[in-house]
């Protein structure tokens, strides 16, 4: 029960990353029916972005208070990714706009592999470590079992921060006029523009939307693991990828309730079997979901778009 | 026909407008005027470029010769979101109401145009007009009967108070009564506020009643023009439109 406890616990945190990063692939296939292959990657850049913004404060203008850093770094990466993202839609996607449908998915890989090879050269391709932060852990049970079930600031810290985000999202997609625009070029495009909706910004702005999410997600990654790699961007891209499928692509409560699957899967996979296949069960869900539910849990039957 | 002043420049022309689907000529030099305060009717059957013409005002597709002037200014090259931002509006062929919106965002996607200005007059207006709209409020738009769709589609053009409102077949496929209802709303708009409307339309006998002036469109060029009573009478009007297929 103990252990149950400890893993559920660790499953939501890391639920809670895979999440934010399914919704920037959710909402990208919704508005523009493409998957957006280089969004992993635009993850782990974010992740270099934070440490690489957390080092200048720290080293080079001495900020001492460690909460004023941490929403600092998390503001600017959430900035500096949304720019990324945004130049990336404009010079990669765009114009590829009214073209063959696999064209801009094809453009999307290209851009993953530019984005890992970039940071390779840029950043080296040794494990970047995060420096050691203090981290407060409290213990829930009185450790009878052997060991004590344990709840960290940092977890605590993931998760609030992964509600709030999304009950902002959620307030802004429902009730703003910025939302009902990116829900009407998600249902039809042309009538949209008909309305006097400019399409070409609301999609770029659903990426840059989708880049804050999943920089996030990136300085959370940071921030839990203490390590980043240029390659990082892939398994848990494909992951949160998997999670956008399970949920319903295309649904954004399906993206979250994806996300808190994937992770909750992944956990409790490594603890009651091995974890070594950690990826795989990912990975046979995505299988499983494709084969016999391919329109996901929340999602719309296909047939149903217009 | 008090509002088409004499000497007044018609409020949307067309001139030569070609437009092309691929190699395939969709329209052939097609010349339109709509005066202010006019409902102008565009007839014809099925794939004679009624919906084309329609839609190339908007730009898409674009009109490869011709221009298209709305109030004096050329908007030929201009991008569709900011045609519409010209106040004119658009009850498109096949409504395009968006279906899982509620009907009252759907009402709200119409009004953002100008910016909320008069929202709530302006829906309490529509829901006078469609008083079934009202009762569909939180309902989603795909869930409406096809009836109520293309008065959701009208209710929703009319939110942004346009200049123009364009109307594509909006009796195709609705029962003969709720054709009427509809067309009657329209008549009375044109009437109370001088709404200017161009209406395309297969249904030739209707819309030639209900229209100042009317143009037959066949094999994306206008063959006749006319006042709505002269094309009703015209023989040729009555064979191909009225007689044979209605």
């Amino acid at each position: 029960m103990d252990n149950f406890l400890q893993q559920l616990i660790n499953g939501v945190t890391l639920g809670s990353i895979y999440g934010l990063i399914a919704i920037g692939y959710t909402m990208v296939y919704g508005i523009i029916g493409m998957v957006n292959f280089a969004h992993g990657d635009v993850f782990m850049l974010s992740a270099f972005i934070a440490l690489i913004l957390f080092m200048i404060l720290t080293q080079l203008l001495h900020v001492g208070s460690l909460p004023l850093a941490f929403v600092v770094v998390l503001i600017g990466a959430m900035a500096l990714t949304a720019l990324w993202n945004w130049s990336i839609e404009r010079l990669a996607y765009r114009p590829l706009r009214g073209s063959f449908r696999l064209a801009p998915l094809i453009s999307a890989i290209g851009m993953s592999i530019f984005l890992s090879n970039f940071v390779q050269v840029v950043q080296g391709p040794r494990n970047k470590p995060a420096p050691q932060l203090p981290n407060h852990v409290f213990k829930i049970t009185d450790g009878s079992a052997g060991y004590s079930v344990t709840l960290s600031v940092r977890q605590i810290l993931i998760v609030a921060l992964t509600v709030v985000l999304l009950a902002a999202f959620w307030y802004l997609v429902k009730h703003t006029s910025l939302g009902r625009a990116q829900r009407a070029c998600e249902q039809d495009r042309k009538m949209a523009a008909l309305l006097g909706i400019d399409v070409d910004a609301t999609i770029s702005i659903t990426f840059i939307i989708g880049a804050a999410l999943a920089a996030v997600a990136g300085v959370m990654f940071v921030i839990y693991y203490g390590v980043v790699n240029f390659a990082d961007g892939f398994v848990p891209g494909v992951k949160a990828f998997t999670a956008a499928v399970l949920g319903g692509i295309g649904s954004l409560p399906g993206a979250v309730l994806g996300g808190l699957l994937i992770g909750l899967i992944e956990v409790f996979w490594s603890s009651y079997f091995t974890t070594d296949y950690k990826d795989v069960a990912a990975f046979m869900i995505l299988a499983i979901t494709l084969i016999f539910m391919p329109s996901g849990i929340l999602g719309r039957p296909e047939v149903e778009k217009v | 026909m008090s509002a088409a002043a004499a000497g007044a420049a018609p409020l949307l022309q067309l001139r030569g407008i070609e437009t092309f689907y691929g190699k395939i000529q969709a329209l052939k030099g097609v010349d339109i005027d709509v005066n202010a305060g006019e409902i102008v009717t565009l007839i014809g059957a099925n794939g004679a470029g009624k919906s084309t013409t329609m839609m190339t005002i908007f730009g898409a597709p674009r009109a490869k010769r011709g221009k298209v002037l709305f109030d004096g200014k050329d908007i030929t090259a201009l991008p569709t979101h900011l045609i519409a931002r010209l106040s004119i509006a658009q009850s498109p062929e096949g409504r395009r109401i968006f279906p899982r919106m509620t009907v009252f965002e759907n009402l709200q996607m119409g009004a953002s145009i100008n910016k909320f200005a008069h929202f709530e007059e302006d829906l309490e207006r529509v829901f006078a007009l469609f008083p079934r709209l009202k009762e569909r409020a939180p309902q989603r738009g795909g869930t409406l009967s096809g009836g109520e769709q293309q008065m959701l589609a009208i209710a929703r053009a009319l939110m942004s108070r346009p200049r123009l409102l364009r109307l594509d077949e909006p009796s195709l496929g609705l029962a003969p009564l709720v054709v009427k209802q509809i067309f009657e709303v329209i008549a009375d708009l044109n009437k109370r506020e001088g709404l200017t409307v161009f209406l395309v339309e297969q249904n030739a006998f209707h819309a030639l009643k209900l229209a100042h002036r009317g143009y037959v469109m066949v094999n994306g060029q206008v063959t006749m023009s006319g006042t709505g009573a002269e094309l009703l009478a015209r023989p040729e009007v009555r064979a191909a439109y009225l007689e044979g297929g209605h």
